[in-house]
């Protein structure tokens, strides 16, 4: 894993995800080329099967490229160890799962600690940062309470906030909203639009839903694993 | 690590399953060792207490003190012997006896000795014993005059000593003489002549080793057979077949606890794999995965000893004297370790399994 000097959250260059071998094989990513910028939002906006889920994967260091170079928060990853992937995950990147995936016998505080906890810290300050955090997603209130006693839109704003907990570069978001309603949906993007602009982290949101695409810099399509037109965001 | 402390605060009912199961199998292991001990102890305890560095036998009598016999011209061979240092004679005969105020016989080992074993007085006067505390479960107080075989020899019980039993029966401490009279009379088959004992005691000299004497003597008298104190607890009849034997079942039921373990720490690991592939997604290693499974085996196997040694306490309290339970605190400590060392093990088997978890899993699919 090598530094490079970049101003971009992440790049990719001829980015290619082959699975199995032969006549076997299936190309999910094709020569994919993205770069997004520190503090940008980016929509990435593809039917079932496009490669959405593989393109962030290899960016959020889950998946190694079968070829191509991918470089996140100024850190090559493409030759990364599995270990030295880890420590990008710990440091540089933040998730929001599709199914939010809290831990359900941690309490929302908890939850966004067990970032740092995973990093070896522990103490007050990182029970500080978390009551902050969730004291500016709203939930200055429920920091005490388990998962089973928010509703789906609190566990969602936890769960971007344990995204937000080790100050990355990056932050993926895999579907944010699909579980929500037209309304709560809208709050969230609104929710994750002003948190990564705020703190000058870039981003990227697959998601379905057109309707949400304003909230976003940019949208980049995706289709047979590869890389489609950009669209601009439309301001409102 | 921290993680899986607060899981198991928090959701001790996912634990509950395993915690039972390894409470009874620790029970078991505890209540098998503590009956191993003690039928060891309570066959062995005359030996045990004895202040003698060797037992020498007859060598005709192939180690058994019933069918040994070493007599005075016997004695003088053996105290010849460079090394030796001071001997005393030893007999035993295992009789029931008649205790005032009880219809039930107690079994009792009427045992002749010259030298004071440790924590036993120096022999009484004659018709006098000091008596074994496993006499008490039998009725035996101080003072009773208890009657000795079908002969009735009367002997009068003037104290109580502990862990200085034979085969299994009560002690009854007595000088020699006493204990010929008894065995004359009850054992007419196999009298002893004045002066004759079955058994010679044998402290070694400072800086003799024990083993090499006892081959000197061997070959001084050519008419011995001397066992070093270990030997001799082992030579009595059972006590290495009951070892054996009662070992094979503890070493048994820790390959169970193993199992058991390791199934449970599996399908625990199969119902997490979301989990565990969220947390690897957010930075958790393998190995921090993996030692919160670890600290969970050790923790419910620590409870679960705690629990089925607070059982087999109270059974042991319960237990009826002729039970020879014995819990030993290094038998104890013991057998926590090795159960815990059992647990830690069986959890080694999720090792792999977590290992392989993809976070990428954690993404939907990533294809």
């Amino acid at each position: 894993m090598t530094n490079t000097p970049s101003a971009n959250a992440l790049e990719l260059h001829e980015v290619t995800k082959v699975y199995g071998e032969g006549d076997n094989a299936i190309t999910a990513l094709a020569s994919a080329t993205l770069s997004i910028a520190g503090n940008e939002i980016v929509a990435l906006v593809g039917p079932s099967g496009s490669g959405k889920t593989t393109l962030l994967s290899i960016a959020g260091g889950l998946l190694s490229a079968t070829s191509g170079q991918v470089v996140v928060g100024g850190k090559d990853i493409s030759k990364a160890s599995a270990s030295e992937l880890t420590e990008v995950r710990r440091s540089s990147v933040g998730f929001v799962f599709q199914s939010v995936n809290l831990v359900p016998f941690l309490t929302a505080r908890e939850n966004l600690m067990l970032v740092d906890e995973l990093r070896g810290s522990r103490g007050k300050q990182s029970k500080a940062r978390a009551d902050r955090l969730l004291g500016e997603l709203g939930l200055a209130q429920r920091v005490n309470n388990l998962p089973s006693q928010l509703s789906g839109g609190e566990r969602q704003r936890v769960a971007i906030g344990r995204a937000l907990m080790n100050e990355p570069a990056l932050v993926l978001f895999d579907e944010p909203t699909s579980a929500l309603d037209t309304t709560l949906g809208e709050q969230v993007m609104g929710l994750i639009q002003s948190e990564v602009k705020g703190r000058g982290t870039a981003a990227i949101i697959i998601t379905h839903d057109e309707r949400m695409t304003h909230f976003c810099d940019r949208t980049v399509h995706i289709v047979d694993g590869r890389l489609q037109r950009e669209a601009m965001a439309t301001a409102d | 690590m921290n993680l899986a402390w607060k899981e198991l605060r928090r959701r001790p009912g996912k634990f509950a399953v395993a915690v039972l199961t390894l409470t009874v199998l620790a029970a078991l292991l505890l209540f098998i060792a503590s009956l191993l001990d003690g039928l060891f102890l309570g066959t062995t305890g005359a030996i045990r207490v004895q202040n003698a560095d060797i037992f020498v036998y007859s060598n005709a009598s192939r180690d058994s003190f019933l069918r040994s016999t070493i007599t005075s011209s016997t004695r003088t061979e053996i105290e010849s012997v460079a090394g030796v240092a001071a001997t005393g004679g030893l007999g035993v005969t295992l009789l029931g006896a008649a205790v005032p105020g009880e219809s039930a016989l107690a079994d009792v080992a009427v045992i002749g000795y010259e030298l004071a074993p440790h924590g036993i007085p120096v022999p009484p006067k004659p018709g006098q014993a000091y008596a074994d505390e496993r006499l008490k479960g039998f009725g035996v107080g101080l003072g009773d005059t208890l009657e000795v075989g079908p002969q009735r020899n009367a002997i009068t019980v003037i104290g109580f000593v502990s862990g200085s039993n034979f085969l299994l029966q009560g002690g009854l401490w007595v000088e020699p003489g006493t204990w010929r009279l008894v065995q004359n009379s009850n054992r007419p088959d196999a009298p002893v002549a004045a002066s004759d004992f079955q058994v010679m005691l044998v402290q070694a000299k400072p800086g003799h080793d024990a083993a090499a004497l006892a081959d000197g003597i061997d070959a001084s008298t050519k008419a011995t057979s001397s066992l070093t104190k270990a030997e001799a607890q082992n030579s009595l009849p059972g006590t290495k077949e009951q070892r054996s034997t009662f070992n094979s079942i503890l070493a048994t039921t820790y390959l169970v606890v193993v199992v058991i373990v390791a199934l449970f720490f599996a399908l625990l690991t199969l119902e997490r794999v979301a989990l565990y592939g969220m947390l690897k997604a957010i930075g958790a290693s393998s190995r921090q995965l993996f030692f919160g499974v670890l600290l969970q085996a050790v923790v419910i196997a620590t409870v679960a000893f705690a629990i089925a040694g607070a059982l087999v306490a109270a059974l042991s309290a319960a237990a009826p004297a002729q039970l020879p339970l014995q819990i030993q605190s290094s038998r104890v400590v013991t057998s926590y370790l090795i159960l815990t060392f059992c647990s830690a093990a069986g959890s080694l088997l999720s090792l792999r399994r977590v290992s392989r978890i993809d976070p990428a899993q954690a993404v939907g699919s990533a294809q």
